[in-house]
Order: structure tokens, then C-alpha cells, then sequence
């Protein structure tokens, strides 16, 4: 039965939206770090999606989501000279995150939007599945 | 005979079923760069149950299905995109929740066909109430 695909689909779609929401959380959370090592700086992190079919046999247009990785954003960090920072390095510069707060807001609006659609989606299904069971009570 | 209008709902049903699972896939691939919006249509598909479409038979399961073409006849068919995005995806999440909602509605519609259809015969069989 086709229907139960859709729970499939949907399922994968709010997992990666999950992981996205998860990821903004951390990067919101990180946006204010310093460190006096741009190696050790906290970078903002973004998920990658790519679509998939379950099975080659199965072309009919079923695609769910997967997670193909999470990437660190390359964006220069902020230098900032503040020689009186404990953490500042030999030249009185810290270095601050390249999370950017307003993106990561939209980000996390999209992410949730995004959520409640899927959900959306199974609640609906589910109803016409149940509908489907009751047939010619 | 009474039963060819079972059979008749029954593959509306079907295509109902399977559309449902297509835009599922798109609105679930809101954000994925690079997805294309898939969509069956109805016309095609009752045009291949009318016509009996050419298709092959499959002697084994390792044989692929030609491309697009399902158990009902329906094509698979991409989406003319109704504006261009950066990321080069084409889902629509308005028009796909619209067609989602459509096809529900349209799923209940043949559900309740069926089910008036079911309960005429019992009503038939029972000789009355």
C-alpha cells in the first residue's frame, strides 16, 4: 500500500529537519564564543541534504531526505583587538565566531515551518489510511 | 455487473494513493538543493486505463520498470517550476500543500463512492435493512 510510504518520506524528512534544528541550536548557542587561536574558534556548522529512493526498481518519484554530512562554514572569522581580553594572543587580537544570529533565527524558522508540514503530512495520511480500514462498516 | 464499479473506484483509489506519496516526497524536499517537483496526472492516467498503454512484462524482479511508468499507467512527470531559486529546487510549498489537500480530498472522495457502493450490495444481499 502506497500510503504507508508516505510515512516513510515524511519520517526522513523530519529527522534531517531535526538534526538542522539541532545544528542551529549549537551554532546559536556558540554565537557569542572568542579564542585567542583562530584554530580553536567555534565555527558555525550547516546540515546538507540530498534526496534518495529507497530502491532503483522504485521510480515512481518517492524520494525521502537524508543527511549527507554537516559542514562547517568557511566565512572569515572577526578579528577583534582587545589586548585586555585573557584570551587575546601576542598582538592583543581575539578572535570571534563567524556564526551569523540573524541567520541562524531564519534558519531556525525555516526549520521548524518545515517540521510541522511533515507532520502535517502523516497526520493526513493517517486519516485517510484509518478512513481506508473502515470501508463498508 | 455491479462489481466493474468496485474495480473502477478501486484503481481511483490507487492513483490517489500513489500521487499522495509523489507530492509527499516533494514537500518533504522543500529544502533539498537540487530536488525537482514530481507530480502525476490524472488525464494520462485514466487515458492509459482506457487505451490498455503499451508496457512490458516483467519476467523477473531484477527487471527494471521502464522509466516513469507504474502498475496504473500514470507517467512520473516533473514540474514547470513557477519561479527560479538559488539553490536549484523547484518545490512550490504552496502549490504542493494545495495539491496535497486536493488529493485528500479527492481520496475521500472515491472512499466514500466505494463505501456507498458496498453497502447498496449488502443492502441488496440482505434483502432490506
Amino acid at each position: 500500500m502506497s500510503l504507508f510510504k508516505v510515512f516513510d518520506v515524511a519520517g526522513s524528512a523530519m529527522n534531517a529537519q531535526s538534526v538542522r534544528m539541532n545544528v542551529t541550536a549549537s551554532n546559536l548557542a556558540n554565537a557569542g564564543s572568542v579564542s585567542g587561536d583562530p584554530g580553536l574558534v567555534y565555527r558555525a556548522r550547516q546540515p546538507i541534504f540530498s534526496s534518495f529512493s529507497s530502491s532503483l526498481a522504485d521510480q515512481q518519484g518517492v524520494a525521502g531526505v537524508r543527511l549527507d554530512g554537516i559542514l562547517e562554514s568557511t566565512t572569515p572569522l572577526e578579528m577583534r583587538y582587545l589586548p585586555d581580553h585573557p584570551e587575546a594572543d601576542r598582538d592583543g587580537n581575539v578572535y570571534a565566531t563567524n556564526v551569523n544570529t540573524v541567520e541562524e533565527m531564519v534558519n531556525m524558522m525555516s526549520a521548524s515551518r518545515s517540521y510541522k508540514n511533515n507532520v502535517e503530512m502523516i497526520n493526513t495520511s493517517k486519516d485517510l489510511l484509518l478512513q481506508t480500514l473502515s470501508l463498508g462498516r | 455487473m455491479e462489481t466493474s464499479a468496485l474495480t473502477h473506484h478501486g484503481q481511483a483509489l490507487r492513483f490517489r494513493a500513489l500521487r499522495n506519496q509523489v507530492l509527499a516526497s516533494n514537500i518533504a524536499n522543500a529544502d533539498t538543493p537540487n530536488y525537482k517537483a514530481r507530480d502525476l496526472d490524472f488525464s494520462t492516467a485514466l487515458k492509459g486505463v482506457q487505451q490498455e498503454s503499451l508496457s512490458l512484462t516483467r519476467t523477473s524482479d531484477l527487471h527494471k520498470q521502464a522509466w516513469g511508468s507504474n502498475d496504473i499507467g500514470a507517467r512520473t512527470m516533473y514540474r514547470v517550476p513557477m519561479q527560479p531559486s538559488l539553490d536549484g529546487n523547484t518545490v512550490s510549498m504552496d502549490m504542493e500543500q494545495a495539491a496535497f489537500a486536493e488529493n485528500a480530498v479527492q481520496y475521500r472522495a472515491s472512499l466514500a463512492f466505494l463505501d456507498g457502493h458496498i453497502r447498496s450490495i449488502r443492502y441488496a444481499l440482505k434483502g432490506g435493512d
